[in-house]
């Protein structure tokens, strides 16, 4: 009986397959915000719309689930040694590149070097810094093969060697700057091996016209080890820079997927689409920097106080950004894995708040004759302007005057991190799912910690959880560290990010997720 | 003839040479630059950067190493688009936006003449009004409300053609984004066209073929149009340089690949290769068009000859 079960079963999956033939191929439109800069990982600029692109012809170690969780990838199983700071991985028997070459952990080597390599000065080379050796070959001291990475047995196995315990190590394998790259055809090609006719990759899909400014298509990658559990034949990735003309393609239906919709647009599209319109939790926090340099009003703690108990976090989010943001009280985003977000103790009675404040600021020696007078800068764009009126608007019962100074993206990051401000508009974006990567920004020294925020305690704790292994422990000390920054208000928390998606309803395989990572790889469309 | 020519390109050279010098080193007062966002790059990171890019130079020794390689033909790499270079972006995007330049003037030529004709010989009637009110709408109303608008009605509502996307170049695709390029150019030249046709007909030698017992058809096609095409001719001159290199909002509300974009991204992006590139075509591109119209000049009006 089950024998005749099985049989019936397999003809009915070749009358589908037989089906699957005769049916249009599926393809999938995305429109994405801009345009990846290079398939060379090591030349890419940092956009989340590029990750999309590398996460679906490229696969590294580990690969994400549709959820965003962690799963194996091209390696199937991984140890790390007692002192957690050597990683051996097995890599996947019969990966292939598009090309029919197998993937080797010799293909981890090269990427990581490619990576690494000061010749091509690539951006986020810093994130492999936990590599044993990895700085010092960036910045051009140690020859390449200095790095902390082997390939052993043949390449079946891949070995990485830290400087100190990395607890976040497997995270950040998620990242694109620990994908491989092709050795054989670098070899063949030189700096060409990037170029569409030259290139092989070992994702479920393989890149095959690029349109710039325009359009990059990819197929379906046949040498895939799972590529007969990949649905889509075909993706195409629309630069769409002008995200109101994207809602227009999407109703059209030429878009199957339109990411990060203008948050202005939030309520209509609910209203009208709702069955297309997704927003979920992300890890993103939007803040305002506080410029803790001497001099300045804002390197006053009490100061600092008073404006974040003015803040109205909840107005924000809600008539300002109509619930387009969610407030925040803390700078770690919430839905960070492992970590329980720590916050801001302001109260909750509004008058109180206001009361408190104002009692801050006189002690600090602002009042009706020496009002406080405060620089806020924030880069142009209609969010942020409507952001930094509202917390103006905010701040005035207090007294304080504020100056708003607005400048393109460029300037306004070179003009913070010169310290000429006093509040200043910031943002950042997790580039892997862990505390760490927001609370760092608040080290002593560190280039993302515009205000120059100081504190050796915070320090301390951050450096002992570096080389903390035992996870549970290591939350509490992140977290300690959170709650020392929160207590001397080192800025204004204002808001989590959410991610926002249009998202054709016929499509399954979608899930949003915080780190809003959606590999095509899970994607069908029903008919 | 020819040595006219030869003297307005000879001529070219010394002005390509100051707008891209001046260019090269405005690029470099504005504040910023290609490496800074909204991440703070370690400092040996940007040393890395700044070295493969030779950005670590005196600014003098950049600027000889730039010129020294635009003599070769090299516009160099691009910035942000790793994958190509300048060369091949303005190589891939400058067929499009002439194509879809090409279409709109035109059809602003084909709808606007007429127009400007017609309104001129019916001078303060109610079709007059009615056509000089329409242009001045279209001259008022901004192409970035124009395109949204096109690309809702025929494209969402009505569902009768893309609503983006250039799909190499098919005619569908074009219809919407080459109507909404050329509708304040339809308006410009039917009104400038209105205006140079009445003073032409209000001048003694139109006088003379009128008492000469000529019909008025004659009058205008033969006597009256050709001086009437001047003022357009010399307005089109730039007109048709700033067309055919793109229109920023048009090709981001439409998804098209054209060049347009790069003026206005590759300055914010502070990618200077790219905008180097893009001053010196539309520079060259400038100076080629004015001389075309020159040239057209004596075509139309006897009075200019370039022989000597």
């Amino acid at each position: 009986m089950p024998n005749f079960r099985r049989s019936l079963l397999s003809a009915l999956a070749l009358s589908t397959s037989l089906l699957a033939t005769t049916l249009p191929a599926q393809t999938l439109d995305i429109g994405v915000m801009g345009e990846l800069a290079s398939f060379d990982a090591s030349q890419v600029s940092g956009g989340v719309w590029e990750s999309q692109v590398l996460m679906d012809v490229y696969e590294g170690l580990v690969k994400k689930a549709p959820d965003g969780g962690i799963l194996p990838g091209m390696a199937t199983s991984w140890d790390a040694s007692e002192d957690g700071k050597t990683y051996t991985f097995q890599m996947r028997e019969g990966a292939k590149w598009s090309d029919g070459e197998p993937v080797t952990a010799e293909d981890f080597v090269f990427g990581w070097r490619n990576m690494l390599d000061p010749e091509n000065a690539s951006k986020y080379a810093y994130m492999l810094y936990p590599v044993v050796n990895a700085k010092a070959v960036n910045v051009g001291d140690k020859p390449l093969d200095a790095l902390g990475v082997k390939s052993l047995d043949d390449g079946k196995t891949f070995q990485v060697t830290l400087n100190s315990p990395t607890p976040y190590f497997i995270q950040l394998l998620t990242h694109y700057t620990a994908y491989p790259a092709p050795k054989h055809t670098a070899e063949k090609y030189g700096k060409q091996w990037v170029k569409l006719g030259n290139i092989a990759t070992n994702g479920a899909f393989k890149p095959t016209e690029w349109v710039s400014q325009s359009r990059i298509t990819a197929v379906k990658n046949p040498q895939y080890y799972e590529a007969d559990q990949v649905a889509l034949d075909q993706v195409n990735y629309h630069t769409t820079e002008d995200r109101n003309a994207g809602i227009s393609r999407f109703r059209a239906g030429e878009f199957d997927i339109l990411r990060d919709y203008p948050s202005s647009r939030y309520q209509w599209l609910r209203d009208n689409l709702p069955d297309a319109t997704h927003m979920a939790p992300y890890l993103g926090s939007y803040y305002y920097v506080l410029n803790h340099r001497e001099g300045r009003p804002t390197a006053d703690k009490r100061v600092r106080e008073a404006l974040n108990l003015a803040a109205r976090r909840d107005v924000i989010s809600k008539q300002i950004m109509a619930g387009t943001f969610l407030p925040s009280r803390s700078f770690v985003p919430k839905g960070t894995d492992n970590y329980d977000v720590q916050t801001m103790e302001l109260g909750e009675d509004m008058d109180a708040r206001m009361a408190k404040a104002k009692k801050l600021l006189e002690e600090a020696g602002y009042g009706p004759s020496n009002p406080l007078h405060l620089r806020l800068r924030y880069n142009t764009s209609d969010e942020h302007k409507k952001i930094a009126i509202a917390m103006a608007a905010m701040w005035r019962p207090l007294g304080i005057n504020v100056e708003m100074v607005n400048s393109e993206a460029t300037v306004h990051y070179q003009t913070i991190q010169e310290g000429d401000f006093d509040v200043a508009r910031a943002g950042w974006i997790a580039d892997y799912n862990d505390a760490e990567n927001f609370l760092t920004l608040l080290r002593s020294g560190v280039g993302n910690n515009y205000g120059a925020y100081s504190n050796p305690d915070f320090d301390a704790l951050l450096d002992k959880a570096a080389t903390t292994l035992d996870a549970e422990e290591r939350e509490k000390i992140l977290e300690q560290a959170e709650q020392v920054a929160m207590d001397d208000y080192a800025l204004v928390p204002l808001l989590y990010y959410v991610s926002r998606n249009l998202v054709n309803p016929k499509m399954s395989g979608w899930e949003n997720n915080v780190s809003d990572d959606h590999p095509s790889r899970w994607i069908s469309i029903a008919e | 003839m020819l040595s006219y020519i030869l003297k307005r390109l000879l001529m070219a050279i010394p002005t390509l040479l100051i707008v891209i010098t001046l260019s090269f080193f405005l690029m470099r007062i504005a504040p910023g630059g290609p490496f800074d966002g909204e991440r703070q790059l370690p400092p040996e990171i940007e040393a890395n950067l700044m070295a493969a890019y030779h950005l670590d130079e005196p600014l003098p020794m950049q600027y000889l190493r730039y010129m020294g390689n635009l003599l070769q033909g090299d516009f160099g790499p691009s910035f942000k688009n790793k994958d190509f270079s300048v060369t091949d972006l303005i190589a891939q995007g400058f067929p499009v936006s002439l194509e879809l330049g090409f279409w709109a003037i035109l059809l602003a030529l084909v709808i606007g003449l007429p127009l400007g004709i017609i309104a001129a010989l019916k001078r303060n009637t109610a079709l007059d009004y009615a056509v000089m009110g329409t242009a001045l709408a279209g001259i008022a109303v901004p192409n970035f409300v124009i395109a949204p608008v096109l690309a809702l009605v025929f494209g969402v509502t009505l569902a009768w053609l893309p609503v983006g996307g250039w799909n190499g170049g098919a005619w569908q695709n074009m219809v919407l984004p080459v109507i909404a390029l050329s509708i304040q150019q339809i308006a410009y030249i039917a009104r400038m066209m209105r205006a140079s046709m009445i003073e032409v007909l209000g001048s003694h030698f139109i006088r003379t073929a009128r008492a000469k017992g000529l019909s008025e058809s004659k009058v205008i096609l033969r006597h009256a149009l050709q001086p009437a095409l001047l003022p357009v001719l010399s307005y089109l001159g730039p007109a048709i340089a700033g067309i055919i290199t793109g229109s920023v909002v048009i090709e981001q509300i439409f998804g098209i690949p054209g060049i347009g974009r790069y003026f206005v991204q590759a300055a914010l992006n502070r990618d200077y290769t790219l905008v180097m590139g893009t001053v010196v075509f539309y520079g060259a591109l400038i100076v080629l068009l004015n001389l075309i119209v020159d040239l057209l000049y004596s075509v139309l009006d006897p009075q200019i000859r370039y022989d000597d």
